[in-house]
Parts: structure tokens; sequence; C-alpha cells
């Protein structure tokens, strides 16, 4: 009996000294690294076919659709462009887009907060990209997420418009860490909405001092041209002078 | 975020890294989350208890090793951790904000413990 329980203490001592002698493995392996491998693939693509890509990130109703609506009705005659349109549900966004006879591909992303490059690789199989200069890629309304997926863009857009208040760029750094462009959207807006334009500009500054900020309304129509300046600048294109909109 | 998909890459690369070794099971998921990664602590917990179940990590825990954000002042030729809850990295030297980023954005399965 007594020889027994000593064998089971032995066994259990023996077990005890497997468990903290657990192998180690090591990994250092990124978590995103396939969605970094689809998004190298992406980008390859579209620079294989000489499209400039942007991705577009804000928070829900920052004016994204908007922005491209007009941005697309105004230099159509200019530029051939495409959108390819991230929302969790309906084709509401793309339908908008396509008023004015614009080509966009949906995205619904189900339950899902962000576009991962997997997703843009198969929206690029819906579009003619040989025939394509500019294509927008309108991301899943949300400041966290998208931030963290490369989907293979020649930039990232970071749009903050005046009805959200000053301090955004302190509320969600990375995504403005990230962008090369900010615009700051609905600036018509701003003076009825007490916006402190100089404070937000400051916080921009702080946060992001990498990325050029431009102040633009869709609505008015009011700073379009520099964004139009900056798009034709990204295809290493002169802006014609009838390409103003206003 | 988006924990619940992050959790379920980490699992896939932990099963394909512990099966190449042969292990029976995984015991630790050792991470290497950056302070401006996007990831959330307690979700990201909260997920991984809900995914590992029917894996090799079924049993596991995980050990996140959380990683400062550092800058790089360009001007001042200097490196320095961001201490701004903001990500507000302004160099200690000349005051002036920096973009350049050295560290705090990682997300990375740095090793794991088998049995």
């Amino acid at each position: 009996m007594n020889e027994r329980k000593e064998i089971e203490i032995g066994l259990s001592v023996l077990a005890e000294n497997t468990e903290e002698r657990g192998r180690r493995i090591q990994v250092e392996k990124g978590v995103m690294a396939l969605n970094n491998q689809y998004a190298a693939a992406n980008r390859q693509r579209l620079e294989a076919a000489r499209v400039k890509t942007l991705n577009l990130l804000s928070s829900p109703g920052s004016g994204k659709t908007t922005l491209l609506s007009r941005t697309l009705q105004e230099l159509a005659p200019h530029l051939q462009m495409a959108v390819i349109v991230g929302d969790l549900a309906t084709d509401n966004d793309a339908q908008r887009l396509r008023v004015g006879g614009a080509t966009a591909v949906q995205i619904q992303t189900g339950s899902l907060c962000h576009l991962e490059a997997a997703m843009v690789a198969r929206a690029l199989d819906a579009l003619n990209l040989e025939a394509l200069e500019l294509l927008f890629i309108e991301n899943v309304g949300n400041l966290v997420c998208p931030a963290a997926y490369d989907l293979g863009e020649s930039a990232k857009v970071v749009l903050f418009s005046t009805t959200e208040g000053e301090d955004k760029p302190l509320k969600y750094p990375r995504v403005f860490k990230e962008a090369d462009l900010v615009l700051l959207t609905k600036s018509d807006l701003a003076e009825v909405l007490g916006f402190d334009r100089r404070r937000a500009l400051e916080n921009l500054r702080l946060v992001a001092p990498q990325a050029r900020v431009l102040e633009v309304s869709a609505r008015s129509g009011a700073g379009m041209p520099d964004w139009y300046h900056y798009l034709f600048a990204l295809l290493g294109r002169v802006m014609p002078q009838n390409a103003h909109g206003v | 975020m988006h924990e619940l998909g992050l959790v379920k890459s980490i699992l896939e690369i932990a099963e394909a890294y512990a099966r190449r070794e042969g292990a029976r099971a995984i015991r630790e998921i050792g991470l290497r989350v950056g302070a401006l990664s996007g990831v959330e602590k307690e979700a990201l917990e909260f997920a991984f208890e809900a995914a590992k179940q029917g894996t090799l990590a079924q049993q596991a825990r995980l050990a996140v090793q959380w990683v400062p954000l550092v800058a790089y002042c360009e001007a001042c030729a200097k490196e320095f951790e961001v201490a701004s809850p903001f990500g507000i990295a302004l160099c200690p030297g000349c005051h002036q904000p920096t973009a350049t980023l050295e560290q705090g954005l990682e997300l990375e399965v740095d090793y794991l413990e088998v049995e």
C-alpha cells in the first residue's frame, strides 16, 4: 500500500516536472502577415496597370460618399475612375455613386468592421484595371479597425468632419498617423457649429505631422480644387484648367 | 477593434507552428502587442477564451507583452518613448512632433510553449 502511494507520488512529481519543462517554439510571426501578402499582391497588380489607389477612412457620416460623388461627377471628363465601396450591409453607397455613371463595386462585409486586402483582391477582378487611372476604396466607416489593414493602396486619406469635434485626432491617433492626407470635410458648417478650426489643425499637427491637410466642402465646393490638385499630382499629371468644378 | 478575427489568425499561426513541431497541445501563446496596435486587452482575452475551444490551444493561456510606443526625431537623431495616451510624439529635445515610429504598432505571435 505504502509502496504504491510512493509510486503515485513519484509519478505526480514526474508529471509536474515535465509540465514545467514545456517546450518553447520561437514564432515571431506578424498576425497581419496574411493580409499583408494580399496587400502586396494588390499593390503589384495596381502598379502594373498604372492605377493609383486611395484608401478612404473615416467615421460613419463624415462625408466619404458625398465627397466621392462630387469628385466622380466633376472629374469624369478628365479621368478614368472607379470606386470600391465597403459597408456592413446594403449597396446604397454604390448605387449613390453610380448615379453619375461611375463604376462602383460594393463589398458587403457582413459583420466585419473593416475591409481586408483579400476582399479588395476579389473586387479588383470585377474591374477593368487597364482602362482605369484612379481607384477609390471607400472603407467601412470606422476609425479603429481599418487603420491596421493595408489594402495595397497608393495613399491613405482620412476624412475628419467639422461635425465630429476638434479632438478626433487625439482619440484615434493610429488612423491619423497612417494618413498621407487628411481632409477636413464639411468646412461650410464650421462656423455654425462653432468648430475651433485652429485647435483641430493643431491637434492634427501634433498627432500626424506627416499628413497634408486640406479643408473641403463637397456641398459648397469650397476647397475641392485643392483636392483635385492633389489627385492629379498623385497621377503625375497637370490639372486641366477646366477641372476646377465649382 | 476586431479581436475575434485577430484571435482566429493568432490561433491559425499557433496551430500551424505547433503541428509542425509535432506538439500535442499548446500551453501558452506569447504575443507582442504594440501600444498603438489598436488591440484592447479585455476584448482580446474574451475572444481568445471563446475561439480556443476545440483547438490545440484549448488549455492555453495568453501571455501578452505590451510594447511601448517609441518614436524617432530626425532633427535630433534621437529615439524616445512616447508617454502621451494620445500618441503625440513630441521630441523631448526640440519639442517638435515626429511621425517616425520605431515600435508600438506590432501585433505578433512571439513564441509558443507546447507539450
